[in-house]
């Protein structure tokens, strides 16, 4: 049986169990690396991608509720050669030390700051409750993710200006 | 005696070509930080002492370094190719550096106990230096100059007549394959153009783009997907199990089972976790009761067989008097609880098997593994990948021994295993339960007069080196036999690690009772004993100040000489503003410090805390460390890890315990086991470095662990006035010591 998503922008058929977690047709039908298996139960945050502006846990959402909806991993923020704010602000503020839990937490983030281009520090510390950091990496994570806001800002700002 | 400080560097070199090879004899005066003797070298050179086991340059003046440690998220990546770029005068991006590989890399033991600057970085550096000394001396040669007119710049040697000679160009006639000298030409630290600077972490960038970075990303060609069944408890054995139905699941390929280990390979990732669990329903178990009746509270351990290891004894008979004090502190199991469950990739071909894990250590995981599977060494090769971040010996040697026994069966096909979370949670070894016990006397002057410690503890190493430490090996039909354990009392430690004060007490007496008898499975958890000793120490010292009215950093200082001790507690005090101002109600500061193992990376750590009253909850506000690690290699990468260290030991100290019943771990998932979330997290965390421009290295990525959780327990007794000693925190603990019911 075939599934028709539309990750990062592209439309991808694959031959799946509808009932497959997303997550693992992420990283194996589709080879994308950055969302991460942590708990498999929604636990973690380490599975998170978003999904028509809303962060999900990709580990517990199976693909039979996803034809026709917007799905974004962190490959879709940008690239190595052309990183997106959020990947910019993570690299900028040294904000990982193993890494694993951090394509969720920047998906959680880009969740918040589509809806709350202005969040507040505090706005941003909630937002993320639901992801975990073992490396406890958290200082760091909350600093990258107010820098994105503020280099989204900053782009903004460059966008009205032309 | 000359102080090493002042003798002046090496200079003076001898250089002979023989048969376009070079041999360079330095002189072997004493230098800056070389405390080794003449004939030991430096780091673990002393072990793989060739030149070329740790760097080699081609013809087209590529470099490769090659280093036996491990990235786990401590960044050591970044901070070797630093070192390396230092002393060969290149770029750090035009350094390969290939990690631990047990077909390609020295065998440099185990990536673990903040060693691994100090053991590879040290040698990195030193072959580093020596390389390029070699191959200004190659230049030298060719051009017939003495080598003091020459200087290595840029991945070339230069010559003060303007002359140059790339490496690549020099490599032909220089011999790498020549054992490393005891001393090298290491550069002034005032000449540094990459140590002691922030270089970013390499890895990050592709971590935050999607790249592939674990072991979890590797995708071999008709790679299989396979899943383990572990039995529902530790003592339970596998009856029988009809797997007929599972093997006609869809994508399954085949069932492996040998006595009591079970799995299952299936073609698509999804496919192995259903199979997985149909073949869970059809497994028969014997369960038994080995479990103590304990919840999660240590002092079962008490009536464990103990066998008494005296760590320091320098009791005299003449004991002043002066008011006792005694206290008792508990720790829990703790888990190391990986972000990611452990995972391998295993492809057994023509008789050889090769591993990608993320084992701290390739080669007694290697030899564990060939031991395991009956084949010899050379058949086998571990190949290290990073994966989530383990925090000391986790799951990742079980899963590459899981792996391994089923690529056996599937000869020819790559598997990848992926543990899953409760096999994680409920299978690692784990951070031992231990029980401290402190005696003082506390002379009316103020000072202490004598200290008794006692610890009760299983042993916090049952890492691999033989089949029997790895969890599959002790199920299979054939089993191994976990190793008989040996207890030795050395300068680092291992339970015992940091029981020895670092103050200056007369009088010691302290004492490891060891326990041979271990319910649960232990090991290495980040900091090993050093996590409650310096909980437990530290505890106390605030106990004695509280009880000698000092002020716990005046009362710290007073009992101790170390001057380096001294700046980064004075450093840490200042820097918090440390006062004995009253605080409003339910706020509190607390202060700890220890030198980790006792002979490496000082850390003083203090916070605030605040307390909610009604709900016991305990939230540290603000943390200020101060960490003197030696020479620094990368400034932001120590306070990362220092920042990481904080975060984390709070987490074990006010969260975590694992849970179980008579036969079964029950704490198996995030809500079982709860740990820190981002609504916990403090509001500001500041690590400030003290310098030491070229004196040796100090481990430094476990030196938080132990200030912290004394530091939180000082602070919440500062607050509410009672003393906590029974980690975790938790806020049943905390309201039930304020007495709100």
């Amino acid at each position: 049986m075939t599934v028709t998503l539309n990750v990062n922008g592209r439309t991808r058929t694959v031959a799946a169990d509808p009932r497959t977690p997303l997550l693992y047709v992420l990283r194996n039908d589709l080879r994308l690396n950055g969302a991460k298996f942590g708990c498999g139960l929604g636990q973690c945050g380490a599975c998170t991608v978003v999904i028509d502006g809303e962060a999900v846990f990709s580990c517990v959402t199976p693909i039979l509720l996803l034809e026709g909806r917007q799905i974004t991993t962190v490959e879709g923020l940008g690239t190595l050669e052309r990183p997106g704010a959020l990947q910019r602000a993570f690299i900028e503020k040294q904000a990982a030390q193993c890494g694993y839990c951090i394509p969720g937490m920047m998906m959680r983030a880009h969740a918040l700051l589509l809806k709350r281009p202005n969040a507040t520090r505090d706005e941003i510390r909630k937002a993320l409750e639901p992801n975990l950091c073992r490396c406890c990496t958290h200082m760091r994570i909350l600093d990258a993710v107010a820098r994105a806001g503020e280099l989204m800002r900053e782009a903004r700002g460059e966008d009205q200006g032309t | 005696m000359m102080d090493a400080l002042d003798h002046p560097l090496v200079t003076r070199r001898r250089f002979l070509g023989a048969g376009g090879a070079l041999v360079v004899s330095f002189s072997l005066g004493p230098r800056v930080g070389a405390a080794q003797s003449a004939f030991v070298r430096p780091g673990d050179l002393n072990d793989a002492r060739y030149l070329d086991a740790w760097i080699r340059i081609d013809a087209e003046g590529r470099i490769s370094v090659f280093t036996g440690k491990a990235e786990l998220g401590q960044g050591i990546r970044t901070a070797l190719i630093q070192l390396a770029a230092e002393e060969l005068d290149v770029a750090p991006d035009s350094i390969h550096l290939v990690t631990a590989d047990t077909g390609l890399t020295p065998n440099e033991g185990y990536t673990a106990g903040s060693r691994s600057i100090v053991d590879s970085g040290t040698a990195i550096r030193n072959a580093a230096a020596q390389v390029r000394d070699l191959l200004v001396a190659a230049a030298a040669a060719r051009w017939q100059l003495p080598p003091a007119r020459l200087k290595a710049e840029n991945g070339a040697v230069v010559s003060d007549d303007g002359r140059t000679l790339q490496y690549g160009e020099l490599v032909a006639s220089t011999q790498l394959h020549v054992v490393a000298q005891p001393q090298s030409n290491l550069k002034k630290p005032v000449f540094s153009r990459v140590m002691g600077k922030s270089l970013a972490r390499v890895d990050i960038p592709a971590k935050v783009t999607g790249g592939a970075a674990y072991v979890q990303d590797l995708r071999l060609p008709k790679m299989l997907h396979a899943r383990v069944v572990r039995p529902p408890g530790p003592g339970a054995n596998l009856l029988d199990v009809d797997s007929g139905a599972v093997t006609k699941m869809p994508g399954v390929v085949k069932v492996i089972r040998d006595g009591s280990f079970l799995a299952v390979a299936a073609v698509g990732e999804f496919q192995a976790i259903q199979a997985m669990r149909a073949l869970a329903e059809a497994a028969r178990w014997n369960e038994r009761p080995t479990l103590p009746r304990a919840g999660s509270v240590p002092t079962f351990i008490l009536n464990f067989r103990a066998e008494d290891h005296t760590v320091r004894d320098t009791r005299t008979s003449s004991v002043r008097a002066g008011r006792a004090l005694e206290a008792t502190y508990t720790r829990p199991y703790q888990c190391h609880a990986s972000i990611g469950p452990s995972c391998a990739v295993a492809l057994f071909d023509k008789g050889s098997i090769t591993v990608w894990t993320h084992t701290q250590g390739v080669y007694p995981d290697r030899a564990a593994i060939a031991q395991m599977l009956r084949l010899p060494l050379d058949k086998v090769r571990c190949i290290h990948m990073e994966g989530a971040g383990c925090y000391g010996h986790n799951g990742a040697d079980d899963a590459a021994a899981d792996t391994a026994l089923i690529a056996r069966a599937l000869p020819g096909r790559p598997v990848r295993l992926e543990w899953m979370r409760e096999q994680e949670h409920a299978w690692e070894p784990y951070g031992p339960a231990m029980i401290t016990k402190i005696r003082a006397t506390l002379e009316d002057s103020g000072s202490i007069s004598d200290w008794n410690y006692e610890l009760w503890s299983n042993t916090h190493l049952t890492r691999p080196g033989s089949a029997g430490a790895l969890l599959p090996a002790q199920s299979l039909a054939q089993p191994f036999a976990p190793d008989e354990q040996h207890v030795e009392i050395t300068p680092e430690g291992t339970a015992d690690r940091n029981s020895v004060p670092i103050y200056t007490i007369p009088n010691q007496h302290i004492v490891w009772h060891f326990l041979r008898e271990m319910p649960l499975r232990t090991s290495a958890l980040r900091a090993l004993g050093a996590y409650m000793n310096v909980f437990s120490i530290e505890s106390f010292m605030d106990e004695l100040a509280h009880a000698a009215g000092a002020d716990p950093v005046q009362f710290r200082l007073r009992h101790l000489r170390d001057e380096r001790a001294r700046e980064v507690i004075t450093t840490a005090a200042k820097a918090f503003g440390w006062s004995g101002s009253a605080l409003p109600r339910n706020h509190g500061r607390g202060f700890a410090f220890a030198r980790y193992k006792n002979l490496a990376a000082y850390c003083a750590v203090a916070i605030d805390v605040e307390i909610e009253r009604e709900t016991g909850r305990a939230r540290m506000t603000r943390a200020v460390a101060a960490v003197d690690s030696g020479e620094i290699v990368n400034p932001d990468g120590i306070r990362n890890q220092t920042e990481g260290g904080i975060l984390q030991s709070m987490s074990w100290t006010l969260f975590e315990a694992v849970t179980f019943d008579d036969t079964r771990v029950t704490s198996i998932d995030w809500s079982t086991y709860p740990v820190l979330r981002f609504s916990s997290v403090p509001d500001r965390v500041e690590v400030h470095l003290v310098p030491r421009p070229g004196r040796p290295f100090l481990g430094v990525g476990e030196a938080a662990q132990g200030p912290t959780a004394a530091a939180l327990a000082n602070a919440i007794a500062n607050a509410t006035g009672k003393r906590l000693r029974d980690i975790p925190f938790t806020p049943d603990r905390v309201r039930a010591a304020m007495g709100v019911l």
